[in-house]
């Protein structure tokens, strides 16, 4: 693995490194010093186009806690507006003796782009931080480590992802993450949020979230996720009312009440209280929403090591 | 000045002599040579002799953006191509909507002298699909326009549209719809909708959004009495709309860009913009539905689309960057490679959908002609078995957006001759790229 943007550029072997690492990370978390040594004197820059309060500071924090010095980007705006091309501006910043590149960026591809620009530089690894409606990788490793440390090894596993798949990067990646690590996955969305060309995922879909929850539809469930639902969908008719979409997709208390004991609630954040997600379940003790920012820190340290560090090392935690 | 073309192959057929003697071909026929003494001879064994291409849709940025290209860098892509005659799109700043814009494009024209610039007008203000452009000045002046677009835009109010259907009348003219709603595909859509878009989460451009709006013109064509040209068809669904229309007997032509002939979506999983085009490439079922129509006639012509672009509006994301790639210099490379080397079509029916057609969709009386004495000798001579290999940075236009980069592309332009001119010999310009 040289970069990682995309879920696929893990296979099972790699995915499964990064959440052992991860585990062994995440024990620092408890120290009173949370720092060590492995990335001192590196530099990776987040360089953010789109706002993002949690993303960057994981980012960040995992960064610094391995020691590296992490520099925060912003370059928030349209560069086509600007009158600078994304390729100036990824290069600008790649000259300055960057290490790695933490990207994040409002256009889908646009990570993937600067990866192939920065090639001939000092960059040694990009990282897609989440790019438009395509993918976010580091997200569904840490949504599988979450998953990991409740159920245990994922195979045969049956994860529920409900909500806006169509404009979801997080549904994207953790379908193919999920898929590689041996589990099964529902998508459950209204057919105008669920993209085109999604029968050939490796995943089922339903319109009918009390169907799969039951476990009627798909078989029994084992996880599920609720994705954010931007409000701005309504006026280009993704669905007709807030309401309307609570009632048909939303997790009510109710629907909770459908899952089994061992079933966890993920969501990505940040949360629609009373739209995808009820006040109830979101904070039940089967959510799981606060583990899963702890695992982004402890998930995108071991991402950061095994890309600059070198998978061969070991860590000396 | 007399040119002799001994042992060239008219259309593909059987090789003759051709003399072309000022502008005009006055002798086709075997041992021409014997009884003449031209002042040049050029050795014609195995290369076919067609009409010169004409161009329904090309976009040479000026006046507005002479970084990208001029009329003169356009004009000599097109010559290198083998066209003789190119149509401007309308889509310039300011916008080609009146008679002094459109009159200033031909006169850069004429003054480049590599292919006879025929300016397309604008149908509405500015491009702005609110009111009517000034579509009988045009008409009327030293352009002669005929061929009015708000290409780049769709117009999509109906009545507009059926207005300008029958004002156009007055003045000969044709529209030509750049079909898109804008409802079902907006500035962003610039993916098929379909797997690949799914996948990669690019905002979807469906099919449907194209063939929604030419099942609605072709109905308004045929309610006002008036004609129609489609730009770039790119779907089958299009296709069979169109097929219908022609079958009840509307005045409706259409055309199709080599890259949709030859370039599929799937391309756009490497999220590079040289392959961002408007409308998008489509899966291949929708490239053999526009090779088979290409071949039946259903399509009337092959057109560009040529659309230069300098690099910092490419050097963005996909979704950031322009919509647009080059055509010119490979449009015959793609032609035979998509149609002629598949079968789908012989040299004829390339000079047909290259040259014939176009020329009398745009109404161009000099272009598009048999090759026979006393015809105008705007001729394109080329080497069936040749190749091209396309290198960006050897281009004649500015810009260096060609989506066939490093491809061997079958077949070669020799040489082009406007009015028994050449302006391409040995597939080099004969007076060098334009500054």
């Amino acid at each position: 693995m040289k970069h990682l943007l995309s879920a696929a550029d893990v296979d099972r072997d790699e995915a499964t490194a990064i959440l052992d690492t991860a585990t062994r990370m995440h024990a620092i978390q408890d120290r009173e010093v949370k720092k060590l040594p492995p990335l001192r004197g590196r530099t990776i820059v987040n360089l953010f186009f789109e706002d993002s309060t949690r993303t960057r500071s994981s980012f960040e924090i995992a960064g610094k806690w391995l020691s590296a010095d992490v520099i925060n980007v912003s370059a928030k705006g349209s560069s086509v507006s600007k009158g600078e091309s994304l390729r100036d501006t990824a290069l600008t910043v790649a000259a300055m003796g960057v290490d790695a590149l933490v990207v994040r960026h409002n256009a889908s591809g646009a990570v993937q782009r600067i990866a192939g620009w920065v090639s001939g530089c000092s960059v040694r690894a990009v990282v897609n931080a989440g790019d438009g409606t395509h993918e976010h990788p580091t997200q569904a490793l840490l949504d599988a480590y979450t998953l990991r440390n409740r159920l245990g090894d994922l195979e045969g596993r049956h994860v529920v992802i409900v909500g806006d798949i169509t404009h979801s990067r997080v549904a994207r990646s953790n379908v193919l993450l999920l898929h590689t690590l041996g589990a099964r996955v529902t998508l459950v969305a209204p057919p105008t949020l669920l993209p085109s060309g999604v029968a050939t995922w490796t995943c089922e879909t339903s319109w009918d979230l009390d169907a799969t929850l039951s476990g009627k539809a798909f078989g029994d469930v084992d996880a599920v996720m609720m994705l954010r639902v931007q409000r701005e969908r309504m006026s280009g008719g993704y669905f007709a009312t807030e309401r309307e979409y609570a009632i048909n997709y939303g997790l009510s208390p109710q629907r909770l009440d459908m899952l089994a004991e061992h079933v966890p609630v993920l969501h990505p954040g940040p949360m629609n209280r009373g739209l995808e997600i009820s006040s109830v379940a979101a904070d039940s003790p089967r959510s799981v929403v606060l583990d899963q920012v702890q695992a982004g820190v402890a998930v995108r340290m071991a991402v950061l090591y095994r890309l600059l560090a070198g998978a061969e090392e070991e860590v000396a935690v | 000045m007399s040119i002799l073309l001994a042992g060239a192959k008219p259309l593909g057929g059987k090789a003759v002599d051709v003399l072309i003697e000022d502008g005009t071909i006055t002798g086709v026929g075997a041992k021409l040579a014997a009884s003449n003494r031209p002042d040049e001879r050029i050795d014609c064994s195995g290369l076919v002799l067609l009409p010169g291409f004409v161009d329904l849709h090309t976009h040479l940025r000026e006046p507005g953006r002479e970084d990208a290209e001029t009329v003169a860098t356009g004009s000599a892509a097109a010559a290198l191509g083998g066209y003789t005659a190119v149509h401007a799109m309308a889509n310039t700043n300011p916008v080609a909507d009146t008679a002094e814009i459109v009159e200033q494009v031909a006169r850069l024209g004429e003054r480049a002298g590599l292919v006879d610039v025929r300016p397309v007008g604008a149908v509405s203000k500015g491009l702005a699909g609110q009111e009517l452009a000034e579509i009988g000045t045009m008409a009327r002046s030293a352009a002669a326009v005929r061929i009015f677009s708000d290409d780049g835009r769709c117009v999509h109010d109906s009545r507009l549209m059926r207005r300008a259907f029958e004002y156009a009348k007055a003045f000969g003219g044709v529209i030509a719809q750049h079909a898109q709603d804008p409802r079902l595909a907006d500035g962003s859509a610039c993916c098929h909708e379909g797997e690949v878009s799914g996948r990669l989460g690019l905002a979807g451009w469906p099919a449907v959004a194209e063939e929604s709006i030419v099942a609605r013109d072709v109905m308004l064509a045929e309610h006002t009495g008036s004609r129609l040209h489609v730009c770039h068809v790119s779907t089958g669904g299009t296709v069979e709309v169109i097929r219908w229309a022609k079958a009840r007997g509307i005045a409706v032509t259409a055309e199709v860009t080599p890259h949709h002939l030859l370039l599929t979506c799937d391309l756009l999983s490497s999220y590079d913009p040289v392959f961002k085009v408007n409308p998008p490439l489509r899966p291949d079922s929708d490239v053999q539905a526009l090779r088979a129509a290409l071949a039946d006639g259903t399509l009337d012509a092959v057109a560009t689309d040529h659309a230069p672009h300098a690099p910092h509006d490419k050097d963005h994301a996909f979704g950031d960057a322009a919509f647009g790639m080059l055509g010119l210099q490979t449009a015959l490379g793609v032609v035979a490679e998509s149609m002629v080397s598949t079968g789908l079509l012989n040299w004829a029916g390339v000079a047909d959908r290259m040259s014939v057609r176009p020329a009398a969709i745009g109404g161009l009386v000099t272009h598009g002609r048999p090759i026979e004495p006393g015809e105008p000798a705007n001729l394109t001579l080329i080497d069936p078995d040749g190749s091209y290999t396309v290198d960006a940075d050897a281009l004649a236009s500015k810009s260096r957006n060609t989506p066939f980069a490093g491809r061997t592309l079958p077949a070669a332009v020799v040489a082009t001759f406007l009015r028994g001119r050449a302006t391409v010999r040995d597939g080099k310009l004969v007076d060098g790229i334009p500054a």
